[in-house]
């Protein structure tokens, strides 16, 4: 049986990656990550987990680590955030590209400068185009669960890519919540070994990583692409069975309150349960409102996102992130380029806000979802708004 | 007998791209890179090889009658051979369209 502990949400993630059997770690300390993999180092110097935890000089080196360990077919873990993120960026192109099974934990935080450790979108915008899939978590036990099933996902022979699982720093990784931790022989079942098909072994000796030319390099990317983009399905395939065995279901594309409802706000990451508060009160209020989360950003779940917000007249998108001197929110401006060719589609609406830590409460929400509604009605000669700033 | 680099479409691609025999870098043809190709004039050459220990990329070769003549399919007119041969017996000439 699961046990259900109080736990501070970056320890029971930690858990969740010993009772993943992972072979090697390789990580970087860096805020708001560091209990993770403090906590994994500690369950590796106990002998509590039978794994390699790699000290790197930095985050380049530790996704580096991860590619050869990986690539020699061990169970291979990292975690980071923010700037650490960013050192790791030509990496993580060539983790994908390889087709590397690599899971990391992303601790979402504010890029510098001004240095900020507190939350936001940046670093996971930041790496959108990299090529791995990418889960958002709202809370402590979605974290958990996420983390197992990202191994699954990853290293399922249809799949093979790297996945990353974003959790708000801060708000979820330094907060205790109430977690049923999975026991041992649970995810075992859950969880076959790693059998990486192509590992290097003197014996079937395998070349990784080549040069391309222009005669063939082409070729490569387009079947990184088709093999990313059908990932959905043995995605939403491992959630089912997830399901099956612990009794938690997760999707794509998840809804809260939206039936009937004219106008939906969309989130992805731990503002959603402030978000689900507000919605719960608008509705006593009689506001028809209700929430779309993201769950799945890549690959980008189009036919879910389209079927969640067919029949609604506006929607509302909160980004936590700034695409510069663009479009503005960089979740929004995806959201757009969704519908655009859809003949029935709602007013858009693309709310910036919560950058650098910046707390978003219910009353937040309420605001946003109100400015929504009246943009979407009267207009605005703006990309996007911005909430929250003193001007 | 595997395709060629050149006949392969994106759904031949292997698993990350992941080389599993070796030799395919013989399959690269960087010739076309090439602007001036090498010409032998065999009677001033002497066989003595020079051209065959500085070509950078391995793509001259002994003949059976003893010549050194780079592989035009590899060779990138880089003339390190026409600047090395003392004889003389190497001249660079422009690729014509």
């Amino acid at each position: 049986m699961a046990n259900r502990v109080g736990v501070e949400v970056s320890i029971a993630l930690a858990e969740a990656v010993g009772l993943a059997n992972t072979d090697v770690i390789a990580a970087y300390p860096i805020t708001p990550q560091t209990h993770i993999v403090e906590h994994l180092s500690e369950l590796v110097a106990d002998g509590e987990l039978d794994a390699a935890f790699i000290p790197v000089e930095s985050e380049h080196s530790a996704m580096s680590a991860c590619l050869g360990s990986a690539a020699a077919g061990a169970r291979t873990f990292t975690a980071t955030a923010g700037q650490g993120l960013e050192l790791m960026h030509e990496v993580l192109y060539i983790a994908s590209s390889m087709q590397l099974p690599i899971v990391m934990a992303v601790a979402n935080r504010a890029l510098s400068s001004p240095l900020s450790v507190w939350s936001d979108h940046s670093d996971a915008m930041a790496v959108r185009d990299t090529g791995w899939i990418q889960i958002f978590v709202e809370n402590g036990q979605e974290a958990v669960d996420n983390i197992i099933c990202a191994f699954k996902m990853a290293e399922d022979h249809r799949i093979l890519l790297p996945v990353m699982v974003h959790l708000d720093g801060f708000y979820l990784t330094h907060v205790i919540e109430p977690v049923m931790l999975p026991n041992r022989r649970e995810v075992d079942n859950f969880l076959p070994p790693n059998d990486y098909p192509l590992p290097l072994w003197p014996e079937n000796p395998v070349a990784m990583g080549d040069f391309a030319p222009p005669v063939i390099y082409f070729e490569t990317k387009v079947a990184q692409e088709m093999n990313l983009r059908k990932a959905k399905g043995p995605i939403i395939e491992t959630w089912e069975e997830f399901n099956k065995t612990f009794k938690r279901h997760y999707q794509p594309v998840e809804l809260y309150k939206c039936e009937n409802a004219k106008v939906l706000l969309f989130t992805m990451g731990s503002v959603s349960e402030t978000a689900m508060t507000t919605i719960d009160k608008m509705r006593e209020g009689g506001q028809e409102v209700g929430l779309v989360r993201l769950r799945l950003w890549r690959p980008f779940p189009y036919e879910e996102f389209r079927n969640a917000v067919k029949d609604v007249e506006t929607l509302i998108v909160l980004d936590k992130a700034i695409s510069f001197g663009g479009p503005g929110g960089p979740v929004c401006s995806e959201l757009r380029s969704a519908l655009y060719n859809e003949s029935k589609k709602p007013k858009i609406v693309s709310i910036v806000a919560g950058l650098g830590g910046r707390d978003i409460t219910t009353s937040d929400f309420e605001q946003i979802i109100n400015r929504g509604i009246d943009i979407a009605q009267h207009g605005s000669d703006k990309e996007y708004e911005i909430y929250g700033v003193r001007e | 007998m595997a395709k060629t680099e050149s006949e392969m479409t994106w759904e031949d691609i292997e698993i990350g791209a992941i080389a599993t025999s070796p030799g395919s870098a013989r399959q690269y043809q960087t010739g076309y890179w090439r602007s001036q190709r090498p010409i032998l004039d065999k009677s001033k050459c002497i066989k003595c090889g020079l051209c065959y220990l500085f070509c950078p990329e391995g793509c001259i070769k002994e003949s059976k009658e003893g010549y050194f003549e780079a592989d035009l399919f590899h060779c990138k007119g880089c003339g390190i051979c026409y600047r090395e041969c003392w004889p003389i017996a190497i001249k660079m000439v422009e690729e014509e369209e």
